[in-house]
């Protein structure tokens, strides 16, 4: 699997040898949503061996259990096959390109014949493979009787408090399966849940041949690493930057590869003649990005120890990252359970000042007395007038007397029809509130059924990762 | 006394796991970072932040990036989901925390 043909379009500042084998792995795809052109844009100037693109956020598996609900041949992320198709032309010009991607979501099996479909249509020549096994909601009954708890992870509460509004219970898997996948030709691997920085660990364990298990954990650790820094997307590379500014060129924002040599060491980049940064500063502040302790970031492949790693700018937009230490594997997965917990809705209108701030409360305030005058209380309700500070309540306040600000009311309820008669206390204050209000132009605001979120752990003995040929 | 912005020695991000947000402060020097360790303590950051109503404050070193991290816990009003605040992930905790102030000869 050398790839002779690269070699010429390296990066002169490459402080590797020469005749080490190198994967090049770019993520297009931080979170479903995310820059549509990015994909197409990244595979088409990284120079990649292998493109992933990440589409589940924690909540995103119970909107996709709703769907999949009304649908069975529905239930994953369609953005990717508008991706695939984009893509098309791209995976054809460059043979030996692969997809790692968790689009899957809660229906890989469907993902994975859809995205067949496109690739054929296409006359595009690549193996699809799709890894299930970490959709646990079928056998909750099954795992409690074998005595899997599933008590909440930090509250230690019982699965039982909540069992009966479940909508989906999803494992996050690993590598391992990833790794088979390719292992068994697949040029498209598509997969339900799976830890986010496993996209990355796959491709590099299957390439330089690493083991799982207690073998390799200190290159499993890198390859964490490596996923970690690039999984969500322009984060790494000057996206949430600190300096950015004019200069960073957002607009056209490059996003990261991970470079990586059989050591384990690597380097994060992106394509050349793009907007964007990649330097210690961006790469730190993703080093930590939604990290607890970093001397143990829990993987299903490796628990990884972020306070080895050295980073150092060995280029122009070219951060080294080596000295990757593992700290010992588990024998859990984490399990990701969502469930319904009432609903939401929240609504804007635009305060103009003077004294716009105290104007907004006080606004705020009257919507929720005339629905208290209409015998509607809530089980939880916040009023924010943002621009004055209420982003962090209490902690940030305005300086001087802001022009204008976004009055926010929401409410949280068990019961719909409460949430929704929420809705309609918006536009009268247009004509019966304070002098200076406007902004009702969008109409009532949306309802939204709350899945709330039930962090557990689940012995791995207990799932089997599952990997099929399509 | 002269304070200056935390922004003016160190710079960080934050984000969220569940109901509990995590903020990494790094700081731009040695000198920055050992100021950091002594005076910006969970203690310190917890009291900043009391108006959130976080359950507890926890504070990790990772010299290898001069930075540490904090984690809040229950601090999110329920988390992105559940969450009636407009900062459902605490993205905007580690700006606001860059703002506190901070004697301008401190960290030198």
């Amino acid at each position: 699997m050398e790839r002779t043909g690269r070699r010429d379009k390296m990066p002169p500042f490459n402080l590797s040898g020469g005749a080490m084998k190198r994967v090049r792995i770019g993520n297009g795809c931080g979170f479903w949503g995310d820059n549509r052109d990015a994909p197409a844009r990244l595979a088409g100037a990284g120079n990649l061996d292998y493109l992933t693109l990440e589409y589940l956020a924690e909540l995103t598996m119970s909107i996709l259990a709703q769907i999949k609900a009304k649908d069975a041949t529905a239930g994953y992320a369609t953005d990717f096959i508008d991706a695939l198709g984009v893509l098309a032309p791209i995976l054809k010009a460059q043979p030996g390109l692969k997809v790692v991607t968790n689009a899957g979501g809660m229906n890989p099996k469907a993902c994975g014949a859809r995205a067949k479909d496109v690739l054929a249509a296409a006359g595009v020549e690549r193996r699809v493979a799709v890894v299930s096994g970490d959709d646990l909601l079928p056998r909750l009954d099954e795992l409690a009787a074998a005595g899997h708890a599933l008590n909440h992870l930090d509250t230690g509460a019982p699965l039982a408090a909540i069992r009966d509004k479940v909508v989906s219970a999803n494992a996050y898997l690993g590598a391992r399966p990833i790794a088979d996948a390719l292992k068994l030709g697949a040029g498209v691997v598509i997969t339900g849940r799976v830890a986010d920085a496993s996209l990355t660990v796959g491709p590099v364990a299957h390439e330089f041949g690493w083991g799982f298990g207690e073998t390799d954990l200190d290159r499993l650790a890198a390859g964490t690493v490596a996923g970690h820094l690039i999984e969500c997307g322009a984060q790494a590379t000057g996206g949430l930057w600190i300096n950015a500014d004019d200069s960073t060129h957002l607009e056209t924002v490059g996003y990261p590869i991970a470079e990586m040599t059989e050591d384990g060491a690597f380097t994060i980049t992106k394509p050349a003649n793009t907007g964007g940064a990649v330097n210690i500063e961006t790469v730190s502040e993703q080093l930590l990005y939604e990290v607890g302790d970093p001397a143990r970031y829990y993987t299903p492949d490796v628990t990884a120890d972020f306070t080895t790693v050295k980073l150092a700018q060995a280029g122009p937009d070219v951060v080294s990252v080596s000295n990757c230490k593992a700290n010992g594997v588990t024998d859990t997965y984490k399990v990701s359970i969502a469930y319904r917990d009432g609903f939401i809705s929240a609504g804007t209108l635009v305060i103009a000042g003077p004294r716009a701030a105290e104007k907004a409360r006080r606004s705020g305030a009257i919507i929720l007395e005339k629905l208290k005058q209409a015998g509607f209380t809530y089980q939880d309700t916040r009023v924010e007038a943002l621009g004055a500070g209420d982003c962090v309540p209490g902690v940030v306040t305005a300086t001087h007397d802001p022009p204008e600000v976004v009055l926010r009311v929401a409410v949280r309820d068990p019961r719909k029809a409460a949430v929704e008669r929420f809705t309609k206390e918006f536009a009268p204050l247009v004509t019966s509130g304070f002098p200076g209000t406007t902004g009702y132009t969008t109409g009532r605001p949306p309802v939204r059924e709350v899945f709330a979120y039930w962090p557990a752990l689940i012995a791995k003995a207990a799932v089997s990762p599952a990997v099929e040929v399509l | 006394m002269a304070t200056v912005p935390l922004s003016q020695l160190a710079h960080g991000r934050s984000g969220d796991k569940g109901n509990h947000a995590n903020i990494a402060i790094i700081a731009h020097t040695d000198a920055g970072f050992a100021w950091l360790r002594a005076n910006l303590t969970a203690e310190v950051v917890a009291a900043y932040f009391a108006p959130l109503g976080a359950s507890k404050v926890e504070r990790f070193e990772a010299a290898n990036v001069r930075a540490f991290n904090f984690v809040l816990y229950d601090v999110l009003a329920g988390g992105a989901s559940r969450s009636l605040r407009t900062d459902t992930q605490g993205k905007t905790l580690a700006v606001a925390l860059l703002r506190m102030e901070v004697p301008a000869n401190g960290p030198a």
